[in-house]
């Protein structure tokens, strides 16, 4: 009996599952045939998706009307607009801002903006982020991180719609040095806890600025370096670059493209990740030499600027010391240095 | 490669896996599975290299335009430092697929146009040339250096010239998936009947490129010959248009180059179907795309000349990849 039963249940197995092949059989065979020579003019078929994560094809430019670029202009002497290694140097002249809306705002992009206000500097929260409410990517979502060692101090700015405000503690440290060598470890934590989440483009600039005027999409790219208002005149063997052999900032004489300000530097999110672990590395490697280099994390980003080079550089025009009086070759001042008493704030 | 790996697993990994923005190490191992694409992603340290220092009140070029209003370079002689280009396209590894069609007798200039090339059309990369033709026996067998291969793909021809042109679009989108996206990290889609004279490098390599037309670079965009009539997909009313590109050089990344030449084919189609075939060809349809996706890259008509047709201007400093003269009549259709 008990043979019988199992003999019947292997039976009923074995037709079960030769239906099944014959049904997948009969399936495969229905579905129609996928391969059709390349050479015969069927586009539709060659419709596979080829877009990889996080990269955005180039959108379809909504038709505006603006002026024929002018390729065979004599040009006046003004600022050279383009690196060596071909990356734009933007100052106002050099682009369209209605062009660059059009291209840039159906891409729906967030931009980061980081800002450290340790100790004094708490006090220039309200005013910095009051201009950039107004000229800071305007019409785009914005996320402001504050890192502050008090909370409680930092104001509250009212904000445009699809901007946000985080204010983030840290810890406090005992001399400013100390604060400022620590941006570069704690714009990368940052980063990989929440900002790789949070925006697209990511700048980090100093919280004792004012914007003056508008800081747009003509601003965005993979790494973004600012040329330092003092030295943008200044041959490069008098860039206060970091001169000692033993920092892992050093520079040599024959080496060095601008002198980029520490105060303003942003990119896409992954590429200032990068960016800033590379310094704070090369930091930490100082540290455990018991070297602090010439000007602290400004001689780290430049030197890094040299190797790893930016893909665009933003004149003066973007990072300007009000003490200096404007020239005639830069048109707009669009964020600048607020006047001052150094000594009371580092205290 | 695991990204946690690449990051000395510290506890800072946990959230590089998020896909709103993948981190290097997971980007670079979906690059290596779907398929090459030229990394900007991809951390390249620059050797100490010496090269006198860029001055910031000195432009490099009075007397033309080196940047767009969109913030594309314009590449002239002069714009450029190919040493740092060089090496950071070294440091990617960066694989460069030169397309060309030698249909019928066209493979007469094959000869020319492959010698030139491997004297100066990206010396010291890697490069695949991809020969298309229908007549593979002619193809001439020309020495190669190092690092460079050629294949030559069979394909059949068209009655007409036009449709020859045409059916480049086509061809180049089908084959970008087929083999390109694995095997080049960028495509340059050239004509045939030219040849290289001057450097032609890394400089030009950028997600889209388009180059000038030598007959139009100083025309005001009324004159350009776009295609006019509404009735095309390759429209473009006369106070539209930054610059006439031509079709005959043009190229990007390989998806950005997937993209165009699927864009062009499709309007074409739409196009024959309805009857009209656009004034010039595949390049009214170029110029359209490159006009709604402006070009990351622009190159100047030092990269697209024709000494006999147009001398030999002071504006330009170099002719890098110039036009054989040739018998029109013989040649088309034949």
């Amino acid at each position: 009996m008990r043979c019988h039963r199992l003999a019947v249940g292997l039976g009923f197995c074995l037709l079960v599952g030769t239906a099944l092949c014959a049904l997948w059989v009969c399936v495969e065979n229905w579905l129609p045939v996928s391969y059709i020579p390349y050479y015969l003019p069927c586009p539709e078929i060659f419709n596979m998706k080829l877009q990889y994560k996080g990269e955005k094809p180039f959108q379809p430019v909504a038709q505006s009307q603006y002026p024929q670029p002018k390729l065979l202009e004599q040009r006046r002497t003004e600022l050279l607009t383009l690196t060596p290694w071909l990356a734009p140097i933007v100052s106002e002249g050099t682009f369209n801002p209605e062009l660059l809306r059009h291209i840039y705002q159906p891409l729906n992009l967030t931009i980061g903006l980081t800002a450290f206000a340790v100790g004094k500097y708490t006090r220039f929260v309200k005013h910095f982020l009051e201009s950039a409410e107004r000229f800071f990517m305007h019409g785009y979502r914005v996320c402001y991180y504050i890192f502050t060692d008090d909370p409680t101090a930092i104001p509250r700015v009212p904000l445009a719609p699809g901007r946000l405000l985080s204010i983030i503690p840290i810890q406090r440290h005992s001399c400013w040095e100390e604060i400022s060598t620590r941006r570069m470890e704690t714009i990368s934590q940052h980063i990989a806890e929440r900002a790789h989440r949070e925006v697209d483009y990511l700048f980090c600039v100093n919280v004792d600025m004012v914007f003056r005027n508008p800081w747009g999409p003509e601003t965005l790219g993979d790494l973004v370096a600012a040329i330092h208002p003092r030295y943008y005149a200044v041959p490069r063997q008098q860039f206060p670059y970091e001169r000692r052999h033993v920092s892992t900032a050093f520079v040599t004489d024959g080496e060095g493209d601008f002198y980029y300000g520490g105060a303003v530097f942003g990119g896409r999110v992954a590429r200032v990740y990068e960016f800033t672990r590379g310094c704070h590395m090369a930091i930490l490697a100082d540290k455990a030499n018991g070297i602090m280099a010439t000007w602290q994390e400004e001689s780290h980003l430049n030197r890094r600027f040299i190797s790893h080079k930016p893909s665009k550089v933003l004149s003066p025009e973007y990072l300007w010391d009000d003490r200096k009086p404007q020239p005639a070759i830069l048109k707009l001042i669009r964020f600048s240095t607020l006047d001052k008493d150094t000594n009371r704030l580092k205290s | 490669m695991d990204p946690r790996v690449a990051f000395g697993g510290s506890p800072h990994s946990a959230g590089f896996l998020s896909p709103r923005s993948p981190m290097l190490g997971s980007r670079r191992a979906e690059a290596g599975k779907a398929g090459r694409e030229p990394d900007s992603l991809q951390v390249v340290k620059l050797s100490r290299m010496l090269y006198p220092q860029p001055k910031v009140l000195i432009p490099s070029r009075k007397d033309v335009l080196v940047l767009t209003p969109w913030l594309a370079p314009i590449i002239w002689e002069g714009t450029f430092n190919i040493d740092i280009l060089n090496e950071q396209f070294r440091l990617q590894n960066a694989t460069i697929g030169l397309t060309v069609f030698a249909i019928k007798k066209y493979v007469v200039f094959l000869k020319l146009f492959l010698e030139t090339a491997e004297k100066h059309f990206m010396v010291g990369h890697r490069v695949n040339y991809y020969v298309f033709t229908d007549r593979p026996a002619d193809v001439p067998h020309v020495p190669l250096r190092g690092g460079r291969q050629m294949v030559v793909l069979e394909v059949p021809a068209s009655a007409r010239w036009q449709d020859v042109s045409m059916r480049r679009m086509e061809m180049i989108s089908s084959f970008c998936e087929q083999r390109f996206l694995r095997e080049v990290d960028f495509l340059v889609c050239a004509d045939v009947d030219m040849r290289f004279r001057d450097h032609v490098g890394v400089e030009i390599l950028s997600p889209l490129f388009g180059t000038l037309h030598p007959g139009f670079y100083g025309a005001s965009r009324e004159a350009f010959t776009y295609e006019r009539r509404p009735q095309s997909q390759a429209h473009i009313p006369r106070d539209q248009g930054d610059f006439y590109y031509m079709g005959a050089f043009f190229g990007g990344s390989v998806s950005e180059v997937y993209r165009l030449t699927k864009a062009c084919h499709q309007a074409m189609v739409a196009d024959w179907a309805n009857g009209i075939e656009a004034v010039w060809h595949d390049e009214s349809h170029l110029n359209r795309y490159l006009l709604d996706h402006k070009p990351t890259k622009v190159l100047s008509p030092e990269y697209m000349w024709d000494e006999q047709l147009l001398g030999w201007p002071a504006v330009l400093r170099k002719l890098r990849y110039v036009a054989v003269p040739k018998n029109h009549r013989a040649i088309r259709n034949r």
